[in-house]
């Protein structure tokens, strides 16, 4: 009962990563680039949540609404002002651009918020399930159902839309797909503006799991849902999701079962091993070329 | 005049690629441009849909200058371009590819994608296919009949017949033939200068960059310049 117990929990802090990692590898996939501010878009939507809701007063759901609108906006931005003009840069620049923008919103966070971790609101409210003797934490339940939802949501998006199946048309060939008529410029906002928005969703579920949030608070869930996207296949839908869940598995039974401390070392070493087998990532593509 | 471009200078850094370009393009024609590897067709065609942009000079088409316009925007005025290498979708389906053909077309594409399949029917067996598991030729169609799904009002095609058998070969053309007679204008670079010529009604002929020789597919045909350079002897 306790495993089973463990491995929901884990289940649940996986989902999280698996909606971060979506924002990685979707941003990777059309814009060929690795957005390290990513993990920060999610605690500016952490503090748009504790603005609203414990410092304005407003109810939980515009709370919710605000930080999803806020991050959007704030992402697809990011994108317009940092990283388009350097659309044709070398990949390094826009590398280290990334990371700026990481820095830069980690300060802005500091100067509004200040340093001290601050406790995050009660945003979901469900009562623990028990079953037997089995209880899950009304919060995990929440995250799992709501993430299971926006990832099939996102799969239907992608697969069966003519604006998904034009993001895919990006993805593998941009000059072609401006000839059929399709804007990689407008793409890539777009892409941005999901990315961002699923952000705000993991913030508001990291910050109920763990009951804080401080300007850092986003750096170490955006490291970890870039490895769970490399993991996974970086670039691959399935393989974000997959690799999330998977890592936040290996994560919490780690430190249930082996050592708190040692937990981090263990997932970033699972990430290695996986790396050396398959370099591609669990669902990675092949490039598949007939020329 | 459909199509107009007049006097353009493309660089690739400090490559001058195109050398003061000029030619047209008139409605219900064939018009060729041929010439050797690294001559420029290809570079042709992309300052034409906009995916480079030249110095200098005009680009009009039906009577409007597209020389600043975006890429994306050239299918929406009836102008469609099957670039070289086909550059279809390699991991979607056949149906998906001709499906982002028509990603501007706002009504209903089963009409058009039935026209696709009538021309080439090896398509429509194999239209759940991934394409970039289709053969060489099949590839080809695909490209062709993708750029048809928008209904261009001129196509053009950058090197159709590139590594293709000859049997295949014939059939492309024939192909192209078709789609002209039912009204479609259209401008093809070639490396196999006898077959081009053979369907053109006027060519040009491009030299490391600059137009060195224009007439109709028959007058040229027939000079011997090109008979020496491109056809053989």
């Amino acid at each position: 009962m306790e495993f089973l117990s463990n491995l929901i929990s884990g289940l649940s802090l996986g989902a999280i990563y698996a909606l971060i990692a979506l924002g990685y590898t979707m941003v990777y996939g059309i814009a060929k680039m690795l957005n390290f501010a990513h993990g920060d878009v999610i605690m500016i939507g952490a503090f748009t949540v504790l603005a609203t809701v414990a410092t304005a007063g407003f109810p939980w759901y515009i709370g919710i609404i605000a930080s999803v609108i806020v991050c959007t906006v704030l992402g697809v931005t990011i994108e317009k002002i940092a990283y388009k003009p350097l659309r044709k840069a070398n990949p390094l620049s826009v590398l280290i651009t990334a990371i700026g923008v990481s820095y830069f919103l980690q300060s802005v966070a500091l100067l509004i918020f200040g340093s001290g971790k601050q406790s995050f609101p009660t945003v979901i409210k469900a009562n623990p399930i028990k079953l037997g003797s089995l209880i899950i934490q009304g919060n995990s339940v929440v995250t799992l159902i709501i993430t299971t939802i926006i990832m099939v949501v996102l799969t239907l998006f992608i697969n069966k839309t003519r604006l998904g199946k034009a993001m895919r048309a990006v993805s593998e060939d941009k000059d072609a797909a401006e000839l059929m008529g399709i804007s990689v410029n407008r793409t890539i906002s777009l892409t941005f503006a999901i990315g961002s928005a699923l952000a705000a969703v993991a913030g508001i579920f990291y910050g109920s799991t763990y009951g804080f949030v401080d300007p850092y608070a986003g750096a170490m869930p955006g490291i970890k849902a870039f490895v769970a996207a490399v993991f996974g296949g970086i670039g691959s839908i399935p393989g974000a999701m997959l690799g999330g869940i998977l890592l936040g598995i290996i994560e919490n039974l780690s430190k249930a079962y082996i050592s708190t401390d040692l937990a981090d070392a263990i997932v970033f070493g699972v990430l290695i091993v996986v790396l050396i087998v398959k370099p591609t990532g669990l669902l990675g593509k092949k490039i598949r070329e007939k020329v | 005049m459909m199509l107009e471009a007049n006097h353009l200078n493309v660089y690739y850094g400090n490559i001058h690629a195109l050398k003061d370009v000029s030619f047209s393009v008139g409605e219900g024609e064939i018009v060729a441009l041929i010439g050797a590897n690294g001559a420029g067709k290809s570079t042709t065609l992309k300052t034409i849909s906009g995916m480079l942009r030249s110095q200098t000079g005009s680009i009009s088409f039906l009577g409007e200058d597209i020389s600043k316009t975006e890429s994306f925007r050239m299918v929406n005025k009836g102008l469609a371009h099957v670039p070289e290498g086909r550059r279809i979708f390699q991991q979607m389906p056949v149906m998906e590819n001709l499906e982002m053909g028509a990603y501007t077309s706002k009504g209903d594409i089963t009409e058009g994608i039935k026209e696709v399949f009538r021309h080439f029917p090896r398509l429509e067996e194999r239209k759940k296919q991934i394409a970039g598991t289709l053969s060489g030729g099949e590839q080809q169609m695909l490209a062709i009949g993708r750029a048809m799904m928008s209904k261009p009002k001129l196509l053009m095609l950058d090197e159709p017949s590139m590594g293709l058998a000859p049997i295949l070969v014939e059939e492309i053309f024939e192909i192209i033939r078709l789609f002209h007679e039912a009204g479609t204008t259209i401008l093809l670079v070639e490396q196999n200068a006898g077959k081009a010529l053979a369907i053109a009604n006027r060519a040009y002929v491009l030299e490391s960059g600059r137009i060195a020789l224009t007439g109709t597919g028959a007058e040229l045909m027939q000079s011997e310049a090109i008979k020496k350079a491109y056809l053989g002897g």
